[in-house]
């Protein structure tokens, strides 16, 4: 274990600093730049600028220096947000996100592993029938009407529940649920999937003749095997939702990374796209190993290396 | 088989965790539905209701990019400027500069020398003495290419030593304090609104202690950003919400009624509009456009003007706009009226003239009303006359009909009524025979592309910066670095330049007004609408008011019940 968790860290590094390159050059090449605005201001001071933040240097000048300080732990300084620097917009914003995330990646695998099973073990019968729906239009609809429709519904019209920030635990209930519908009705799927795949296996008929118990037999053999997907679905999954969605964000006024990393790119703010690529690079990978793990936990027969 | 079980057990916490918290939120619902079911103002950390502190919750834009006054560029950003600090000059009511950290001020006879008599006792918000000194240093520090501050040639331009100071010698910037109380500033040259700079955000004061102790990362935190005005900050949750708290250093506290006001720093009008309808929020600077038909009768919809135009720039220098008839030929093929209050719902007012709505000309009336000799330039009534005229001069120029005359690429960015305009642009100039594409182009990239003139025609506009023509028929000169058009006319930068240095009023008002004529009769750009700002605020604030600039004045507000 410790051997592939070595190996795995001398990919990881690998495929970061390739990141971290291709998103750099791409970055400068996109037209624009961070100190545009519909007044524009005067060329001395646009060059003051750009000498304050070494964007006068050649390109490949500034690709060194932003390597050698990235690799001393220094990711800068944001180009719009004057006196900020990107580590600490990281580090205020994730926790938020983070918490959403996490509580939003809970839900969906609690709800949809349940509801999946239910689902398989009900074949074509209402149970299955209505399930299907419910996560069939949990993928089709997006969640910015999710957000639009809870806020006017929960907010505006029945005045239940707060429609922006995240000061107390009601703050959640929105936001939460349009997170976590989609993954919700994507795991509701692959469980369904892969859960009729294993109980028309013969271990489970074997076990069913033998006399264990239908619930007995689903939940101590079948959903361990049938579990895998969801397994793979969610270490990406967590990665991405950890670091927040830009709309859910926006449209409820919560202060997240997601909301951050699109609008620093907007702006072309160049250090803050490059700080919040390497750390979601980062979690990605991250996750991706962790997932490995657990597959090893669930599964003896898995060989990691 | 213990690892099977006890995985099983953690599930079941988890599950237990879940519900127990969804349980207790369930219970939150319950109350606060029992006890506000019709007046939810009352509910939530907006504390309106409390009678305890008077807090303003109000939206008037997203999370500032900095709130260092020498560093902003945004109206938003300006406006939470004015909450803060303290100027030299303050603005009113009725847009007439008044005194603000200086009592009074004396010109010299060759309007040169401008000397600040300061107010007795002036204290900063951590209770340290403020001095003339410190606009010295707040001054220079603007001019200091090391600060790079967006303004410093907008609002100091003029001061003497300017140039020499954005070169590095800040020291040779014309700004002294003979004594505590005397802030004197020399002019390069005459500057008749000067006392209006004297009252824009840029040039407020800012704390050299706090400034040398923690660099540029002072204006991020609430405990170094040390300021002069109605209001410090006393917490600022970036993206999130900013709070402004009653300043008991401030000059003139008693003049001040709230305790707090909290500014709500949102991205999205659909979320700002959520938050007025549910109470939360008791003004909204972005209502969602979709909902302005419906509010057109409510009274708590205001339709407020804003000094500045939105119009299109027609590169002059390709050959197709290079003559100034078809320029003006796509100018009278527009129907103002109905571009103003039909596609733009009546959020912003048709346009004759280039400086329009409130701006003031030297004796305070409107320039408007003094222009081509009162008359409006372009006849906004008269439609049909207008599009007749257009077709004639298209022939003219030699493309009866269109004829012969290229394909226009109209680039806009998609924001606001842009494309709404763009494609109304399309079927308007189509009577003149011309076919219009439509390109969108992502923000960052507009307006350098705008600025470097590569483009065909496109929209632009501008707010003002302070209440004088100048600031936008500035950008008509040919070397003007928002001149995208490309306008070049030799005698309209001679026109300009007279009324740079012009120090009686009178007189530079007439340069101002001939400049002016020349741009309309060449059509350097072509005007569309004027700015207005349209918002949602509660009766319940009294005693704010919104400026042309763009600002809403709640430092003297009061909330009533």
């Amino acid at each position: 274990m410790g051997k592939y968790i070595l190996k795995r860290m001398g990919a990881a590094l690998l495929t970061i600093f390739l990141v971290v390159t291709i998103t750099f050059f791409l970055m400068n090449l996109v037209p624009g730049g961070p100190f545009v605005a519909e007044k524009s201001i005067s060329e001395q001071a646009q060059n003051a600028l750009k000498e304050k933040f070494g964007l006068d240097k050649p390109l490949i000048v500034q690709y060194k220096n932003y390597m050698l300080n990235a690799f001393h732990g220094d990711f800068g300084l944001s180009l719009k947000q004057r006196g900020r620097n990107v580590t600490d917009i990281i580090s205020s914003k994730f926790p938020v996100s983070a918490r959403l995330g996490g509580i939003a990646v809970l839900v969906a695998l609690l709800l949809g592993i349940p509801l999946g099973s239910v689902a398989a073990v009900n074949r074509g019968k209402w149970v299955d029938n209505l399930i299907i729906v419910i996560a069939t239009g949990g993928i089709a609809v997006p969640s910015f009407v999710l957000c639009t429709v809870g806020m006017y519904v929960f907010g505006v019209h029945l005045g239940l529940l707060p429609t922006f920030g995240l000061t107390s635990p009601l703050h959640y209930v929105l936001p939460v649920f349009a997170l976590s519908f989609y993954p919700t009705a994507y795991i509701t799927r692959l469980m369904r999937s892969s859960m009729l795949d294993v109980i028309g296996q013969d271990y489970i008929r074997t076990a069913r003749a033998k006399g264990v118990s239908q619930f007995f037999s689903l939940f101590k053999h079948a959903l361990r095997n049938a579990i895998l997907p969801v397994v793979t679905y969610v270490g990406p999954l967590l990665a991405y939702t950890l670091t927040g969605s830009f709309i859910v964000e926006r449209i409820f006024v919560i202060p997240g990374l997601g909301g951050q990393f699109v609008s620093s790119i907007m702006n072309r703010d160049y250090t803050v796209i490059m700080g919040t690529t390497i750390f979601l690079a980062t979690l990605v990978i991250v996750m991706n190993t962790v997932v490995d793990i657990v597959y090893k936990l669930i599964d003896p027969r898995i060989q990691l290396n | 088989m213990k690892r099977k079980i006890s995985m099983f057990l953690v599930l079941v916490m988890l599950a237990t965790m879940v519900l127990g918290a969804c349980g207790k939120r369930d219970g939150n619902t319950g109350d606060t539905n029992d006890s506000s079911n019709t007046d939810v103002s009352s509910e939530g950390d907006s504390g309106s209701g409390s009678g305890e502190e008077k807090q303003l919750v109000a939206e008037i834009g997203p999370n500032p990019e900095t709130i260092d006054p020498a560093l902003n560029s945004a109206v938003d950003g300006g406006n939470m400027l004015l909450f803060a600090y303290d100027c030299l000059l303050n603005i009113d009511k009725d847009n007439n500069v008044i005194p603000g950290a200086a009592e009074t001020y004396d010109i010299s006879e060759d309007s040169l020398t401008w000397t600040f008599h300061l107010r007795k006792d002036l204290k900063w918000s951590d209770g340290s003495a403020l001095t003339a000194e410190d606009f010295v240093y707040s001054w220079k520090r603007i001019a200091d290419p090391d600060t790079a501050a967006p303004y410093a040639e907008t609002v100091l331009g003029m001061v003497k030593g300017y140039d020499e100071a954005a070169g590095g010698n800040v020291d040779a910037l014309g700004v002294s304090a003979p004594d505590d109380m005397t802030f004197v500033v020399e002019l390069a040259h005459p500057c008749v609104y000067f006392d209006k700079l004297a009252a824009f955000v840029t040039l407020s004061p800012v704390n050299q202690a706090t400034i040398e102790e923690n660099g540029d990362a002072w204006a991020t935190q609430p405990e170094t950003y040390i300021c002069n005005g109605p209001f410090y900050i006393s917490e600022w949750v970036p993206s999130s919400y900013i709070i402004f708290k009653k300043n008991p250093n401030y000059r003139d506290k008693d003049s001040i009624k709230l305790d707090s006001i909290k500014l709500l720093l949102m991205e999205d009008s659909n979320a700002a509009y959520g938050a007025y309808q549910s109470g939360e929020a008791m003004m909204i600077k972005d209502v969602p456009t979709a909902e302005i038909p419906s509010l057109q009768e409510n009274e708590e919809f205001y339709i407020d003007p804003l000094l500045g135009t939105y119009y299109i720039d027609l590169n002059n220098t390709l050959p197709q706009f290079s003559d100034a008839k078809v320029r003006t030929a796509l100018s009278l093929a527009i129907d103002r009226k109905y571009v103003a209050e039909t596609l733009m719902q009546g959020t912003y007012t048709a346009a004759s003239n280039f400086i329009g709505n409130a701006v003031l000309d030297w004796d305070g009336s409107d320039f408007m009303d003094n222009a081509n000799g009162g008359k409006p330039y372009i006849d906004i009534d008269d439609f049909e006359g207008n599009l007749a005229k257009a077709k004639q001069l298209m022939t003219e120029a030699g493309y009866p009909n269109g004829e012969g005359f290229p394909t226009i690429n109209y680039s806009i960015n998609d924001a606001g009524y842009h494309k709404v305009v763009a494609q109304y642009l399309q079927q308007a100039w189509k009577e003149l025979g011309i076919t219009v594409n439509i390109d969108v182009v992502e923000w960052a990239s507009f307006t350098p592309m705008r600025r470097a003139g590569d483009y065909e025609a496109s929209r632009d506009g501008w707010v003002f910066d302070y209440n004088d023509p100048s600031n936008m028929l500035d950008l008509m000169i040919s070397t003007n670095g928002n001149n995208n058009a490309k306008y070049n006319n030799p005698d309209y930068d001679a026109l300009m330049e007279k009324a740079a240095v012009e120090a009686d009023a009178e007189t530079r008002s007439g340069y101002l007004h001939q400049a002016e004529d020349l741009m309309m009769a060449d059509m350097g750009v072509i005007p569309v609408a004027y700015y207005n700002e349209f918002y949602l605020q509660s009766p319940k604030i009294t005693g704010s008011w919104h400026s042309p600039y763009g600002y809403w004045y709640f430092q003297y507000a009061d909330i009533t019940e």
